[in-house]
């Protein structure tokens, strides 16, 4: 996606990646950058070809034609909003029909989870809020408060 | 390590036309210094009351009642109205701050009510709202009247008014139950930072972000205590990696995403105007929203790129980090 700005080294993908999303991304290693970077090429949706004047033989790449239209179509579509992809959501109904889990319990379980990970989430060092990543990071954290405020819920509806 | 509050067995029973309400039926908690420790539960499981009995704004049925290990349930309203003054502070939904006093005045007041002189006390409070205020460049509206102050510059001369005797531990009741987004969190921050080693704090709130900032959080439902955990310390771990290789590009500016800079971009707005889902590509996504863009946001967005260019150009005289 980020080849459509302009062709480059895998390198300054990955610097790319990481203004974008600053520390909600883990940490890649240059090996996960070029080997999607080969899988486009065999795709034929990425070329590359040798930098110029670089000794140590830097390959730029930059989109193909169906590369772009690629693009453009996954960019364009509604990204699908995932309904039962929540592996919680999973134990909390199989935990009474398989009579391994005691419901209440999960729900502390993943309570507690869920505010360490708002706590970790709003720890990190600020960006400053115009920033992308700092956008980002809020939408992780209502989605954060989402989840414990259904956890409440689960757990009032149990209860009666 | 002695708790700078404690409360044991902590039972209230209010008297309800002709039935009795069990406010609290035993609630054992403490806090420890330096400690912040949240309160949470639904409307009416007793969180408020709670804080009340701690605060010693209301007396228990039954129980007990530490601050800094001595045990003060029985004492006289009087000595409880000293001990609030000097040992506890106490933030409010509602800041309750004095609309006839400036912004100093009403931090200086728990001052001079614990006997601090005037110079002394204005002084002091000074000296605090510089360091609460500082950093939003506020610390010349001193004089200000609460009225003219947002909510969240409010809450922050409220918590600076709590910390004006250094108190041992702050009771602070939805705290950011009044405050957009940002100034709650920036009144969180505040109170979570200004408690050093020694202050404990306990803050009752519904706000699951408040409560996450806290070192423990303490569950109540109909009056008892259902849930006590312990959240891990978080430092700056998760970014120390990162920014070893900072340098490499600061983070992207959301002003950056409504400007049409590169090609892909360049390639949308031939469509613009139009229905973003009736190109080719798009066939088969179907029902997707026509977005006509308004000449309102077509003027903001003129607007936008001009701040844009004019920072850019900033950022041309500076660094120049796209260069790489």
């Amino acid at each position: 996606m980020l080849l459509a700005a302009r062709p480059a080294h895998g390198y300054e993908l990955k610097t790319e990646l990481e203004r974008h999303f600053g520390g909600l991304l883990p940490a890649l290693n240059d090996g996960q950058v070029y080997t999607t970077l080969a899988r486009l090429e065999r795709d034929e949706l990425v070329e590359s070809h040798d930098a110029a004047g670089d000794a140590r033989g830097k390959r730029i790449y930059a989109l193909t034609a169906s590369g772009r239209r690629e693009a453009l179509q996954w960019l364009r579509a509604p990204a699908p909003e995932a309904k039962l992809k929540d592996e919680f959501f999973l134990k909390l109904a199989l935990s009474a029909s398989t009579g391994m889990g005691d419901a209440m319990a999960l729900i502390d379980a993943q309570r507690h989870a869920t505010l360490q990970s708002l706590r970790d989430l709003d720890s990190h060092p600020r960006d400053g809020d115009d920033t992308v990543p700092a956008l980002l990071r809020e939408g992780v954290a209502l989605h954060l408060q989402a989840r414990l405020r259904w956890l409440d819920v689960c757990e009032e509806r149990l209860e009666n | 390590m002695q708790a700078v509050l404690e409360g044991r067995a902590l039972a209230k029973t209010y008297r309800s036309g002709d039935v009795d309400v069990l406010a609290l039926r035993g609630v054992d908690i403490r806090v420890a210094p330096g400690e912040c420790v949240a309160v949470v539960g639904r409307s009416g499981c007793g969180k408020s009351t709670l804080l009340h009995l701690l605060g010693g704004l209301d007396r228990s049925t039954a129980g007990e009642v530490y601050v800094e290990g001595r045990r003060v349930d029985g004492v006289s309203d009087a000595e409880w109205a000293r001990l609030r003054r000097r040992r506890i502070g106490f933030v409010f939904q509602a800041f309750h701050l004095l609309d006839a006093m400036s912004a100093l005045d009403n931090v200086a007041l728990p001052a001079r009510l614990a006997g601090q002189d005037r110079a002394g006390a204005r002084a002091r409070a000074g000296e605090l709202l510089g360091e609460l205020l500082g950093e939003l460049g506020l610390e010349n509206r001193v004089d200000a009247t609460p009225a003219q102050l947002s909510e969240g510059e409010q809450q922050r001369v409220a918590i600076a008014r709590a910390l004006v005797n250094r108190p041992a531990v702050v009771l602070a009741d939805e705290p950011t139950g009044n405050l957009d987004t940002d100034s709650a969190r920036a009144v969180l921050e505040l109170l979570t930072t200004q408690r050093g080693e020694d202050r404990g704090l306990l803050i009752v709130t519904h706000d699951p972000r408040v409560a996450a900032g806290a070192d423990r959080v303490v569950r109540l439902r109909d009056g008892l205590v259902v849930g006590d955990t312990t959240l891990a310390a978080t430092g700056t771990r998760q970014r120390s990696s990162s920014s070893s290789r900072a340098g490499d590009g600061s983070p992207v500016r959301i002003a950056d995403l409504g400007r049409a800079a590169h090609p892909l971009a360049a390639d949308t707005a031939d469509d613009r105007g139009g229905d973003l889902c009736d190109g080719d590509v798009d066939r088969g996504v179907g029902g997707g929203w026509t977005r006509r863009r308004s000449v309102a946001a077509n003027v903001r967005s003129d607007q936008r790129r001009a701040r844009d260019r004019h920072r850019r150009s900033a950022d041309a005289l500076g660094a120049g980090e796209r260069s790489a």
